[in-house]
């Protein structure tokens, strides 16, 4: 039995709509993970302890168990306590708390790379720590953690296929469907893995971008 | 509390870290319009003295006062934190190594704490970083980031970050220190622009002949204490201490 790839237009609606999907939850667990693992980094390195240490216990969940374990918590456990959440909802948290811890882990060694005297500088012109950390040393911290954030970024895209058992019919779950419709699970786990490529291409596109914008100013 | 004579008023300043005693009871008092050099060994608190007047190596002991307030009174935290931003404003500092913002251009280097702390809008700060980086003769490069600009440059950028707080004392680390000996000058210039307009500075310098030329005063520092201190004409051609004699023969002989 060969490959026949003509069962595949009939279906590209699907996997398309899933594309669009991995995409969307990919976005946007990618902002939450930036942003959140800036506000996770600045509570680990200067939050007083009384806050760090709920902090530390969220981390190591985030860090020590398995990211499918997180989504069922998170989309299954919830539930329990209330909190019914979407699917592709509690799949952007989940994804994107889960990298937020490690692009934490990344920000806080560049912050801390950060010359001291960019510190020292900014508060001798009247501002206070908090102003000097969100104007002059997170700034310079983030330009230096573009490149690693960006192969967690590439990473948490392909993490995102995780979020079709808990019911998103993102990429990975359309083509799963497709293929309950027409029993050809090679030609669909292809065209999945191929769409895959050229949304990893557009983000390390994106990165280039980005990175060529900051070094202007280098 | 305070006497007023003074404009700026150091009392028995101490400082230690742990065992070692840095700063050993200084007291200085600088008037209004005054230049005043530190001079000494490295290692001798010079830095340490300066850097404890707008409350960066906060003092163990001691009092520092600017124009009839405490720089560094006890206050809880918070209310300190308030107050000390509020005396930081007044108070320019320029460093050995520059440290300006480097993903800020020049201007956005003198800029961002006016418009952040003073409410400056975009067209008054704009104006605001033309003024100050054409008196430091930066004007040119207005719109350059730090890293195409050389060390007389950026040092000249960071007096003009410094005076677009408007503030009513400068205090100089060791200011030309870390630059090339051709650029020295260009930045020797603008702070001798800054004493002909009568802003109270703070030396600290290694630089003999410029702290001769432009200060009003010289103080000798050696392991946390004010040795000698007076006029430059005596300290640099009459000093009457053996160590302050010592160090000028040293550091001369280094010098030629």
């Amino acid at each position: 039995m060969g490959l026949d790839f003509t069962v595949v237009p009939g279906h590209l609606d699907i996997i398309l709509l899933g594309c669009a999907w991995t995409i969307g939850i990919a976005v946007a667990a990618a902002l939450l993970s930036f942003f959140g693992g800036i506000v996770f980094a600045v509570i680990a390195l200067y939050a007083p302890w009384i806050i760090r240490q709920p902090f530390r216990l969220i981390e190591w969940v985030f860090m020590g168990t398995p990211l499918l374990l997180q989504l069922f918590l998170i989309y299954f456990g919830l539930v329990q306590i209330g909190i019914d959440l979407p699917a592709f909802v509690a799949g952007i948290i989940g994804l994107g708390l889960h990298f937020a811890v490690y692009n934490s882990e990344l920000i806080q060694t560049a912050i801390l790379s950060v010359d001291k005297g960019q510190m020292e500088a900014a508060r001798t012109v009247g501002l206070s720590r908090g102003q000097a950390l969100r104007k002059v040393v997170i700034p310079q911290a983030v330009r230096d953690v573009i490149p690693p954030i960006g192969n967690n970024m590439i990473a948490l895209l392909k993490d995102s296929a995780l979020v079709s058992v808990i019911g998103v019919s993102e990429l990975t779950l359309s083509a799963q469907r497709a293929i309950g419709a027409t029993y050809r699970p090679f030609e669909f786990y292809l065209v999945a893995a191929m769409f895959y490529y050229v949304i990893n291409l557009c983000m390390e596109w994106v990165q280039r971008r980005i990175e060529r914008r900051i070094s202007i100013s280098r | 509390m305070s006497d007023k004579d003074h404009f700026v008023e150091i009392r028995h300043a101490q400082k230690s870290y742990g065992s070692l005693e840095v700063l050993k009871d200084i007291s200085l008092n600088v008037e209004r319009g005054q230049i005043v050099a530190i001079i000494g060994p490295s290692g001798s608190g010079k830095s340490t003295l300066l850097r404890a007047i707008n409350d960066l190596d906060p003092l163990t002991g001691g009092e520092v006062w600017l124009d009839g307030v405490q720089v560094n009174k006890s206050l809880p935290h918070r209310q300190y934190e308030k107050h000390i931003n509020e005396m930081r404003q007044q108070v320019g500092m320029v460093f050995q190594h520059f440290n300006l913002f480097p993903h800020m251009t020049a201007r956005e280097n003198v800029t961002m704490a006016p418009m952040l702390l003073k409410g400056l809008s975009k067209a008054e700060a704009d104006k605001l970083a033309e003024e100050q980086l054409d008196k430091v003769g930066m004007l040119d490069r207005i719109d350059y980031y730090p890293s195409r600009l050389s060390g007389g440059q950026k040092q000249r950028v960071a007096i003009a970050r410094a005076l677009a707080m408007k503030p009513k004392l400068m205090l100089f680390d060791e200011a030309t220190s870390a630059l090339d000996p051709e650029l020295v000058d260009e930045v020797n210039m603008v702070m001798k622009k800054l004493a002909e307009e009568h802003m109270t500075m703070i030396i600290v310098t290694h630089e003999m002949d410029f702290a001769a030329s432009v200060c009003d005063r010289v103080l000798f520092m050696d392991q946390g204490v004010v040795v000698e201190e007076g006029p430059p004409s005596v300290v640099f051609k009459n000093p009457t201490k053996d160590r302050t004699r010592e160090f000028l023969r040293k550091h001369l002989a280094g010098a030629a």
